[in-house]
């Protein structure tokens, strides 16, 4: 299985991505997110870790505006991709979502086939100019979504027709399949075996090479295994943010240490 | 004893009986109604069911068949010499049941004592006039055989009625007393109680069911009976309508199907696109605070009867069409009542049904399939278009259908927009009729019933049925179709 030592991870100055800062978020009277600072790096793969009802997925959901979607809920603060704020007027939600996929954390396959359900993005955006781009676009992304084998012969059956984890497969492809600069990942692995779960993984660390990809996960080995960054959440706060192998072995908050060795969560 | 006061001794004794067996059923536990196999109150509900349910029951069958069989026994026992020439058995039975409820009446409001309404002779007293004073108009002199059925009817009702006193209230107690002899600890209670009420709701389902069978029967039967007087095949594919009551009517039911279609038609081509539209306007698009005005409005416009929108087509909108179509204008339409005008007007009726039908539906298509969409960065008519209307379609399908059933089964505006006229004719500015508006115009007025003018209402209303049970049957496969594709 691949499992490759935090520590040999080669972190070369990367540019930075996304930039927060001073980030509120509120549900109505609830402050899911208090005042969080952080810097995400091009071609890095940065983890998000910590209790449940923390804000790991509002935090996530406000990288692509998804939070526009929930009434009760309202933004504040600077949040920055490739230096221009993605809060502001002139900006287009639709096209930043284009631009910065997402995989949710529960699976959420359309109710029309698997092709369709793949070609769906790839369409929305005029990717391929004909329909033997668009069979290869869906033929690549579900190959990298580790689910090819199991689909290529029913492409024509509903989405909704798969197990848990093939759904959960399924919406990685699709999300890939928009070619996003960023991929955010709400536990992408929830629901899979452990060669699945090394499937993706290895996707991950595949699209490290042309995105930035942030991974929100409840498993420390697989925080461990594929980030290079990791940002530990807690009670709406980020307690603490650095270098992965760093975090693991070494952390500066308490908090974390009791996080990670077990004794909150 | 009249009904209402045995249903209130039952009612008593019932609820009398659910305390009884509570407590008794408390008592045989020691007090401690952990020892009991169900809870003290299923104990109470128990008596009470045996007490009410048999009693109850046997009160309503008796109710309705004490009549029937009254009736039957005394006509029997009619010498056939009391019959006049011209007239039936069924006719002098008639008469037989006034006299008896006149007597009623005089006896309850005193004009005649008791023992004299079981004593009168024909001969003697002047019946007419004396029921006469009472408000009871007799057609013609009572005869002696018919006063002497009348007197027994009353008779035979009263003894009835005191029979029918005495059983139910037997049940009631016998029931009481099983019901309180069985309650003890070990008793199973809840189970029975289960299993009654289960009966209970059977019941009811079957009462819906068998009243729904009997309509569809006596249509049948009606329309069977039409068919014997008109041929089918000249009723189903004969393209004119003309009535007569003096006979020799045509009786083409195509130029009321045709009437009914197009109508339909037009008013699903307003209602459909404009309720679906505002659907996902006020589900998709609206901020909340306009959604919680604009839903309301919308539904009270659901709640206008379409009388008023007849009014409105009659007033107001066949007019406004003569103005642009009629004489003055394009010179296309004679009146103010066409197919348009109804048409129109239904279709406004029929908005708000499409709408908060496909609302419902929309609403109920999973956010996750919306966030889904966006977060691939689709836009919101992307989104509407792509993800939520095909994954509502089989419900808004549903919906449509419902409409086009209402449409068809609709009169009233028909009758004020589209005028009287039975037409074959494309022409949307030509008045036109339904099946409907027929149905009511040949049963209002002196009909008789028996004629294929009047029975021939009950061969339009059966087609009709037929016609919006299909419908209503594809409808239910549509839904059911895609349901299972997407779930
Ligand atoms: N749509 C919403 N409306 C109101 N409150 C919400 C909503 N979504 C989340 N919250 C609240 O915000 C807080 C953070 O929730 P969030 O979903 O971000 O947690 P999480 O860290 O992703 O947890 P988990 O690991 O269980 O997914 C929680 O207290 C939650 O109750
Ligand atoms: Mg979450």
């Amino acid at each position: 299985m691949y499992d490759a030592p935090t520590l040999e991870r080669d972190v070369t100055e990367a540019k930075t991505k996304f930039s927060a800062r001073n980030v509120q978020v509120w549900y109505g009277d609830t402050h899911a997110i208090k005042d969080v600072n952080v810097e995400i790096e091009d071609n890095t793969v940065t983890a998000f870790i910590g209790p449940s009802g923390c804000g790991k997925s509002t935090f996530l959901r406000c990288l692509n505006r998804m939070n526009d979607t929930i009434d009760v809920c309202r933004v504040e603060g600077d949040i920055r991709l490739d230096g221009e704020d993605i809060y502001d007027k002139k900006v287009d939600p639709v096209q930043l979502r284009a631009k910065v996929g997402m995989v949710f954390q529960k699976p959420n396959p359309f109710p029309k086939s698997i092709y369709d359900n793949i070609a769906y993005g790839p369409r929305i955006h005029g990717l391929a100019r004909s329909k033997a781009e668009l069979d290869e676009i869906v033929e690549n992304a579900l190959r990298r979504g580790a689910i090819w084998d199991e689909v290529k012969d029913r492409l024509d059956a509903p989405g909704t027709g798969l197990s848990g984890g093939q759904q959960q497969r399924l919406c990685i492809a699709r999300a890939v399949a928009t070619q996003p600069e960023v991929l955010l990942m709400d536990e992408p692995c929830s629901a899979l075996d452990p060669i699945a779960t090394a499937q993706v993984e290895e996707l991950i660390d595949e699209l490290r090479a042309n995105f930035s990809v942030i991974i929100v996960t409840h498993s420390m080995q697989q925080a461990a295994r594929v980030s290079q960054k990791t940002a530990f959440f807690h009670l709406g706060e980020l307690v603490e943010f650095g270098e992965t192998g760093h975090i693991f072995t070494n952390p500066e908050d308490e908090r974390t240490e009791s996080y990670i060795t077990g004794r909150i969560g | 004893m009249p009904a209402t006061w045995i249903v209130l001794l039952v009612l008593a004794l019932a609820v009398t009986g659910y305390v009884l067996g509570r407590s008794r059923a408390l008592k045989s536990a020691g007090g401690d109604s952990r020892n009991l196999h169900s809870l003290p109150r299923y104990y109470g509900a128990h008596v009470l069911l045996m007490t009410l349910v048999p009693a109850l029951g046997a009160l309503a069958l008796w109710v309705i068949l004490q009549p029937l069989i009254v009736d039957n026994a005394i006509s029997a026992g009619l010498p056939d010499s009391a019959i006049p020439e011209a007239s039936t058995r069924g006719l002098v039975m008639s008469d037989v049941r006034r006299v008896a409820d006149g007597l009623d009446l005089a006896v309850s409001e005193g004009t005649i004592s008791a023992e004299d309404a079981a004593s009168l002779r024909p001969e003697f007293n002047n019946i007419r006039d004396r029921l006469g004073e009472v408000g009871v108009a007799l057609g013609s002199d009572v005869s002696a055989p018919v006063l002497k059925a009348a007197q027994e009817y009353r008779r035979a009702s009263s003894t009835a009625s005191l029979l029918m006193t005495i059983t139910v209230l037997a049940i009631a107690l016998l029931g009481f007393g099983y019901a309180l002899s069985r309650t003890n600890g070990e008793f199973r209670a809840r189970n029975v109680v289960e299993s009654g009420i289960k009966a209970l709701l059977v019941a009811a389902a079957s009462i819906a069911i068998l009243t729904t069978l009997g309509i569809v029967l006596s249509l049948i039967f009606n329309t069977l009976e039409f068919f014997k007087l008109y041929p089918a095949w000249d009723f189903f594919f004969g393209t004119t309508w003309s009535p007569s009551f003096g006979g020799g009517s045509e009786l083409g039911i195509l130029p009321l199907l045709w009437g009914t279609f197009y109508i339909s038609l037009i008013a699903l081509a307003v209602a459909v696109p404009i309720g679906l539209f505002s659907a996902v306007y006020l589900s998709e698009y609206a901020p909340r605070r306009i959604r919680s005005i604009a839903k309301p409005l919308l539904e009270v416009l659901a709640g206008i009867p379409t009388i008023v929108y007849g009014l409105f087509a009659l007033l107001t909108v066949g007019p406004l069409l003569l103005k642009v179509f009629g004489d003055g204008g394009l010179d296309w339409m004679q009146a103010g009542t066409a197919v348009m005008t109804a048409g129109l007007v239904m279709g406004i009726m029929l908005i708000p049904f499409v709408s908060s039908l496909s609302d419902d539906i929309i609403n109920a298509v999973p956010q996750a399939m919306r966030d889904g969409s966006y977060g691939l960065g689709a836009t919101k008519s992307e989104t509407v278009r792509q993800v939520i209307l095909p994954a509502a379609l089989p419900g808004i399908v549903g919906a449509i259908l419902l409409a086009a059933s209402r449409a068809i089964g609709e009169t009233m505006i028909v009758v004020l927009g589209a005028g009287a006229a039975a037409r074959l004719s494309m022409n949307p500015f030509d008045a036109m009729t339904t099946v409907t508006a027929k149905i009511v115009s040949q049963l209002t007025g002196d009909a008789d019933f028996a004629s294929p003018e009047a029975l021939v209402a009950f061969a339009l209303g059966m087609t009709l049925f037929v016609i919006t049970l299909g419908l209503n049957v594809f409808a239910l496969y549509i839904v059911r179709k895609y349901r299972e594709q997407y779930e």
